[in-house]
């Protein structure tokens, strides 16, 4: 199985030098290789297990309660201003 | 006797009898730590002035130390990352409340792999973890601060989580008592996600009874954590008095005896593991669970599945690292995260992401999820016919930093304690004896049903103290 590992880097959002693509190549392939094996189980008519227990809809109340404060929220940001986290713009070609 | 010896029991004893208090045994801990932790490497950080400020006003408290993914309101959470780095935890974990309810106190932050993905500890990007018992060996993972912690009396006890085997396998290496709680026994709230479907928070200590203990602590239903269901916590303590196997039916799973790879001096100390529970009355029924082979195969897809999911919150936003070259949003979250994940991490996130991407999903983690409903088919069926299983933890005693180079070759490592996590069932790891020529601790692993962790913990009880 060939994997293209640029791609799904990218799907991922994580850059990598070309050292590391050459490294998780084969390591990557030869792990989907071994995981391929389950592809010989008959798993016919089978329901897949979603969790570790048997799970329906869990609901809480739905009714405000307190949550952190803003300035907890805010206090690990890596960048902020006011109450809000700090981004580079995200639109493109919008010049304001 | 110091105080950093004792376990969970008598600690307890005596600061309620006021022989000493909460800030003795810390003293006594701080002591051992500055005389082992530059060999050990057991703790990322310790926090004395905290730890002792926390501990005098809680002077008939017990203090434990935590891995480093758990969060502590006020102290570091990195999950032994480079992303987290700085990072400073603004609520306590549901884990952390009911220990602090249940007369513990936090203390110390275990090292780890990284994100807990790893099997020796070796892949936490903060600091260097050493066996108690060999030095020149890793203490096991992804919990192997916490086993070096306990096994090389640190501690009194320490939290672990495992999501494959990252509690039991490093027990086992480092000489400790170590419970993986059935899927939904204990919340997970406020600890870090790795794998969804199958984390567990769960004890590591120096006795069953300590394990017994910390887990009534830790388990019951939270709101704050849907897979918890509302089910009374038993009084695990008193029901594993006066424990013992008779009339008890433990079941040899054949395909765990049968393995090519397993260390010859770990099959002789499980297989006379297996004759002491039956001289001491156990009834032992040889039981076949099929679809063993299939589960580290399934395991390897989920895990990474779910992990490249959860890991998505890292992207330098709102906390963690965020890179300095980062032009627009994009080369944010790429950036931030490719300098702040160390390898095994990247890896185990383009492969998850691989086979949820479109076009391979059904056929990798669809497919996975259909064998896992037949992992659990076998566990429920061997559990119709018998009270408990008894396998081996782990292929290999303890080995030597740098021996399992390639992923897969380490990945092997969980071959006994990942089908029990898929069919989230409950596990534990006990102290079974020492290797002939390297002498290296080897443990046990008992497996029993969903939610029968009363019955795990008076079977692994049984054994401890038939093997004394």
């Amino acid at each position: 199985m060939k994997i293209d590992v640029a791609y799904v880097a990218e799907l991922a959002r994580l850059a990598l030098s070309d050292g590391e693509k050459a490294v998780f190549q084969p390591q990557l392939e030869n792990i989907v290789g071994y995981v391929e094996k389950i592809s010989s189980v008959d798993v016919e008519g089978v329901e897949p297990m979603m969790h570790g227990r048997p799970l329906s809809n869990v609901f809480r109340k739905d009714e405000v309660r307190p949550s952190l404060p803003a300035e907890t929220a805010l206090a690990n940001a890596p960048a902020r201003t006011g109450d809000e986290f700090l981004l580079p713009k995200i639109v493109e070609g919008a010049d304001s | 006797m110091k105080l950093y010896e004792l376990g969970v029991k008598e600690a307890q004893e005596g600061v309620v009898k006021g022989d000493f208090t909460c800030a003795d045994i810390v003293r006594s801990v701080i002591e051992r730590f500055h005389e082992k932790n530059g060999e050990i490497g057991a703790y990322l950080t310790f926090d004395e002035e905290g730890a002792l400020a926390l501990a005098e006003r809680n002077p008939k408290a017990v203090p434990i130390a935590v891995k480093d993914l758990i969060n502590v309101a006020g102290q570091p959470c990195t999950c032994a990352s480079k992303i987290l780095r700085g990072y400073v935890s603004p609520y306590d974990a549901t884990v952390i409340k009911n220990l602090k309810a249940g007369g513990f106190i936090p203390a110390r932050r275990a090292n780890m792999d990284e994100f807990a993905m790893g099997s020796s500890t070796e892949n936490s990007a903060l600091g260097v973890t050493r066996n108690p018992y060999d030095t020149t060996r890793v203490p096991g993972g992804s919990s192997g601060g916490s086993a070096a912690a306990v096994g090389g009396n640190m501690c009194i006890a320490a939290l672990g989580t495992d999501t494959g085997g990252s509690i039991r396998q490093p027990a086992s290496f480092c000489n400790c008592v170590g419970l993986k709680p059935s899927y939904g026994r204990v919340s997970r709230f406020g600890v870090t996600a790795f794998a969804s479907s199958l984390d567990q928070v769960g004890p590591m200590t120096k006795s069953v009874e300590d394990a017994a203990i910390l887990l009534k602590a830790l388990a019951g239903h939270d709101e704050m954590d849907g897979t918890t269901p509302d089910e009374p916590v038993p009084d695990y303590p008193e029901l594993i008095k006066g424990a013992s196997f008779k009339g008890v039916k433990l079941g040899l799973p054949k395909e765990y005896f049968n393995t090519a790879g397993i260390d010859p001096e770990v099959k002789r100390i499980t297989d006379e593991a297996v004759r002491r529970c039956a001289a001491a009355g156990a009834e032992i029924v040889e039981v076949s669970l099929p679809h063993t082979e299939y589960a580290m195969a399934v395991y390897y897809i989920i895990a990474p599945a779910e992990a490249s999911a959860n890991l998505a919150r890292f992207d330098g936003v709102r906390y963690g690292h965020r890179s300095a070259k980062a032009s627009d949003v994009f080369s944010l979250y790429t950036q931030s995260r490719a300098e702040g994940f160390g390898p095994e991490v990247k890896r185990r996130i383009i492969m998850g992401t691989y086979v949820l991407s479109s076009g391979y999903y059904d056929a990798y983690y669809g497919r996975a999820q259909k064998v896992r409903t037949l992992i659990k088919r076998d566990f429920d069926r061997v559990f119709g016919e018998v009270d408990a299983l008894i396998t081996p933890c782990a292929p290999t005693p303890a080995f030597k930093f740098g021996a399992n180079q390639d992923p897969l070759t380490m990945y092997l490592n969980d071959l006994y304690t990942i089908p029990s996590a898929l069919a989230g069932v409950c596990a534990s790891s006990v102290p079974a004896g020492f290797t002939r020529d390297t002498n290296l601790p080897v443990g046990v692993q008992f497996i029993c049903g969903g939610f029968e962790e009363a019955k795990l913990l008076k079977v692994s009880k049984a054994y401890e103290d038939c093997n004394h």
